[in-house]
């Protein structure tokens, strides 16, 4: 089993480790980095639960090998909150809302919602649904998911016009 | 108590546990990591029925970081043989086959290494000589004396057949103005959480005792594990406070503990094994019902049923476990929300060489209600009425409760009529017939679907004597405790894990409830099985009413305990006094109060100033007998099988794609009464994932067999689970009536959605074929088979 040298940011912190050719990213992330929020559903890229953001964009950590993340950063669920123990704003409204019960694919929800949030402020429900489609949710139904992405695009509006207007109220 | 007088019941409040999984903080089975932990993969048998001739693990322990290779004969010889739930002794079975492999995936050897990845390529290695046999993958089949055995000592591939007759049914049939009769088939699905199922098990050498950390749902878990690996009950530590990544009833996972814990034990060294998702799907033992119902039904020309005559077939798989019981819980709910004046239920429960099932939501109630459905449908159907007016006309009314159907149960409140017509007004019925028609004009398959369904809840398990008269269980009981420490800070413990339901914050939400304190404030912990008090873990709808009514029980001896302590201080008589947000106060003189932390100090640290007699420390506990429970069932076998029962109705509209058979729901609207709701967000997402879970029971789940037994359906590519895109937006309208049995008047809540949706979605889709002259009572109604059909129409 061939072995190689990684090195990568996760969560804003740089890592360098030495992994096995046939290690998938999900695998390294949990086990290696002790970072078990991501988790493994189906290991078959069906179910989204190990989704994460490489480089910006949701993928699922299952698909790909640790060796293809040489020089990528990463972003996990532990890495969505804006400070240490805090809750981003998606994540306050997911549990607003109830956008969960097991919590098992939860992260995996976070990380699709997140990536849709950051492209589209405003995104419709059919875009919603697109966003979310490729992570399956056992517990919900979807339809807090749902509310709780949209809570989530309406407070983020709210805070951007705020700070536009304290922007505006400074140049004044 | 009614619903305005609530405090922090019925209100809209964050949940507890909801903060920790949103921090990606859960504590998944998966995640724990112990030092010297190793692992086990298992080698699975290629074959659905075999004799195994010989095993070479030659090459499998050859490799590196390999530490042992384990048999089934190995293993039977170390361990008891798992208790079934039926009085069938010769039905034996080990976590590991033993001389026969009995399914396609069936676990043959498990081998342990330093890694999964190790233990998987070893896995590879292991050599197994099969002598195929013929298996036995048809359930009717199964039946003929002819028929291959599965279990040659138990003599038959029939693992149960009971025929119970409630009422003059030979009577109403032959009175009857009209009677018809038809076969529904409820294909075999399960719940397949996106967890698969995982375990940890280390052994301490030192104090003889084994720990276990499980995604469980489980009751007795602990006892039976025990008891397989031959060790005392306090012998083996079972973990609740291991976060369950979604259940529905199939978290059993008794054989993959029993694996993990006799490895563990021999190997001394942390043993961890958790699924893949094919080792899940084809072994977890986790397929869900599989049934032939044959219906016949007698009725009057006015549409009133007057008796029913049901036989249900069930194919449980190769090992029988707890899976024929899933036909016993229905006849607690045999006739549904309906007043049927006779009912005959002939059971009957086969093995075949497919995956074992295991309890899935509503733990067969589910097919039932579709079967029941289907019947009221096709009575109307035959006397050319409208399907509202016959519901109507025969659905149990609001001045008949508590109301005893014939096989003996109780039903303790609802109000039918009242919550069909509510989500028929929320649907605006007249609107989706206009539309439904004017689709229809357009050339479109368009339908609507109106179901109702029961939730017995509450738990009481009493099928388990029903089935097996050697079974005298009569309690299922929950315990709680609760305690405030010597600041004033209160501790509630309760004895399960839960996967997902909220039990953190029901039980935070009684205890403030009733003490009339913030339930945020409050910490909720969970007991392992050697401190834990009796619990029957989460299953059967009956947290709300068990957990909460055990939460409760104690809140309420400490609020007690806490007002004597008060007037006491106060040198008044206990009902002098008056207990108010946690103070204690004179009723002639409000303003002379003994505060909440000045009685946490007496009870903990002032013994002087405690009434004479009173224990030290604030604590109580209280442990709740099922309501109604406590009877065997009586000779006919009529019983009161659950205490409880919730009600709903399901309103769909459906059009199908005439070239792909692809059904697009929606609007769908749930009416739905569960008594009083504890926490309304969290009952009204399980009635929202119960539909998601519905839908895909009768329109895409199925695990699939090919006539040699090859299981085809082990990847998520295989096993369609609805998606974003195939869930419509559901909506919920809410009816409160409170059960007399209850202490806040709440009832289960968590598999209506699953118990009503395929039923409902079944008669969209019948209403949407029947312009085509066509019906069906098979499901999934997968597009695959809708498309067949309506292309055969076309031909034709």
């Amino acid at each position: 089993m061939s072995e190689h040298d990684i090195a990568l940011t996760v969560n804003g912190r740089a890592y360098r480790a030495t992994v096995p050719a046939r290690l998938t990213l999900v695998d390294f992330l949990r086990d290696q980095l002790r970072l078990t929020g991501t988790h493994a559903g189906c290991e078959h890229g069906v179910c989204g639960a190990c989704s994460i953001l490489v480089d910006g964009r949701p993928m699922r950590s299952c698909l790909i090998f640790a060796v293809q993340a040489d020089g990528a950063t990463i972003t996990t669920v532990e890495g969505l909150a804006p400070e240490p123990g805090g809750l981003s704003v998606l994540q306050d409204c997911f549990w607003e809302t109830h956008a969960l019960q097991c919590g098992f694919c939860t992260p995996g929800m976070l990380i699709a919602a997140h990536a849709l949030l950051a492209q589209n402020r405003a995104p419709s429900d059919e875009a919603i649904r697109d966003a979310i489609g490729g992570n399956l949710c056992r517990c919900t139904g979807y339809k807090q998911i749902i509310e709780a992405i949209k809570l989530a695009a309406t407070r983020l509006q709210g805070m951007n016009a705020a700070l536009g207007q304290e922007a505006t109220r400074q140049d004044g | 108590m009614a619903e305005q007088a609530f405090r922090y019941i019925a209100k809209k409040r964050r949940p507890k546990e909801d903060r920790r999984f949103i921090a990606g903080a859960g504590r998944f089975v998966a995640d724990l990591a112990i030092p010297g932990m190793v692992h086990v993969a298992l080698a699975a048998s290629p074959y659905p029925f075999a004799r195994i001739r010989g095993i070479d693990a030659k090459a499998a322990l050859a490799l590196p970081g390999v530490r042992a290779v384990l048999t089934g004969a190995e293993l039977a010889a170390g361990t008891e043989a798992m208790m079934s739930g039926l009085d069938a002794p010769k039905l034996r079975r080990w976590p590991l086959a033993h001389q026969f492999a009995r399914y396609v995936g069936e676990w043959v050897v498990a081998v342990v290494a330093e890694s999964r990845a190790v233990a998987e390529d070893a896995a590879e290695l292991v050599e197994i000589d099969y002598e195929p046999l013929t298996p036995v993958t048809d359930p009717e089949a199964a039946m003929r004396a002819d028929a291959p055995a599965i279990h040659p000592e138990h003599g038959s591939n029939v693992l149960f057949q009971k025929k119970w007759v409630w009422g003059p049914v030979a009577e109403d049939f032959a009175a009857a103005d009209q009677t018809l009769s038809f076969r529904a088939r409820w294909h075999r699905s399960s719940t397949v959480p996106i967890e698969t199922f995982g375990v940890v098990a280390q052994w301490d050498p030192a104090q003889q005792l084994l720990d276990v950390w499980a995604s469980i749902q489980m009751p007795k878990f602990a006892d039976q594990l025990a008891r397989a690996l031959r060790l005392s009950g306090n012998g083996v530590r079972v973990h609740y406070d291991v976060d369950v990544g979604g259940s529905y009833g199939v978290k059993r996972g008794l054989k993959h503990a029993i694996l993990a814990g006799f490895l563990a034990r021999q190997l001394d060294a942390p043993m961890r094994l958790i699924e893949d998702r094919l080792e899940n799907m084809r072994g977890g033992d986790a397929q869900g019902p599989d049934r032939i119902f044959d219906m016949a039904v007698a009725f009057s020309r006015a549409g009133i049923i007057r008796s029913l005559k049901i036989r249900a077939l069930d194919d449980c798989g190769a090992h029988a476990g707890r899976a024929p019981l899933q036909l016993g819980k229905p006849v607690g709910a045999i006739c549904g929300p309906y007043r049927v004046n006779s009912v005959e239920y002939e059971a009957i429960s086969v093995t075949t060489n497919k995956t074992p099932q295991e309890a899935v939501r509503g733990f067969g109630q589910a097919p039932t209600n579709f079967a029941l459905e289907t019947a009221v449908d096709r009575v109307a159907a035959a006397l050319g009425m409208d399907r509202l007016a016959l519901r109507r006309a025969n659905l149990i009314r609001h001045d008949e409760f508590p109301y005893t159907i014939p096989s003996g149960s109780s039903y303790d409140s609802g109000d039918y009529h009242a919550v069909l017509e509510k989500a028929l007004a929320a649907a605006d019925h007249p609107a989706l017939v206009a539309r439904r028609d004017a689709a229809r004009r357009a050339g479109k398959l368009a339908g609507i679907g109106v179901a109702t369904c029961l939730e017995p809840s509450g738990g009481n398990s009493a099928f388990e004597p029903l089935f097996n008269p050697k079974n005298e269980t009569t309690t299922w009981m929950e315990a709680c405790s609760v305690k405030i420490d010597a600041a004033g800070a209160i501790v509630v413990s309760m004895n399960t894990s839960s996967a997902g339901q909220g039990h953190e914050t029901l039980a935070a939400t009684v205890v403030g409830e009733v003490l009339e304190c913030e339930p945020e404030s409050i910490r909720v912990v969970r007991a392992d099985s050697l401190s834990a008090l009796p619990s029957n873990s989460p299953v059967g709808s009956r947290m709300a009413i068990m957990l909460g009514g055990a939460a409760a029980g104690a809140a309420k001896k400490l609020k007690a305990t806490i007002t004597e302590i008060g007037a006491h201080k106060l040198g008044a008589a206990v009902g002098d006094v008056e207990y108010r947000d946690g103070a204690v106060s004179l009723r002639a003189d409000p303003a002379k109060k003994i505060s909440w932390e000045a009685i946490a100090e007496i009870a903990h640290r002032k013994f002087h100033e405690l009434p004479p007699g009173m224990e030290p420390g604030l604590q109580a506990t209280h442990v709740l007998e099922v309501p109604t429970g406590g009877s065997l069932p009586g000779p006919d076998g009529r019983v009161q099988m659950y205490p409880c029962y919730a009600f709903e109705v399901h309103v769909v509209y459906a059009e199908i794609d005439r070239i792909t058979g692809q059904v697009t729901l929606g609007p769908y609207v749930v009416g739905h009464d569960c008594g009083t709701m504890i926490n309304p967000d969290i009952v009204h997402g399980m009635t929202y994932g119960g539909i998601a879970h519905g839908i895909g029971a009768a329109l895409y789940e199925r695990f699939r067999y090919d006539d040699t037994g090859q299981f085809l359906s082990g990847t998520f590519m295989d096993y369609l689970m609805p998606s974003a895109h195939e869930v419509p937006d559901v909506a919920i309208v809410d009816h409160c009536t409170p059960s007399p049995l209850t202490v806040f008047g709440q009832k289960g809540s968590g598999e209506a959605g699953y118990l009503g949706a395929p039923a409902a979605i079944s008669c969209a889709v019948n209403d949407a074929l029947a312009p085509l002259g066509l019906s069906i009572a098979e499901l999934p109604m997968t597009p695959g088979l809708l498309g067949d059909l309506i292309a055969a129409e076309n031909k034709a």
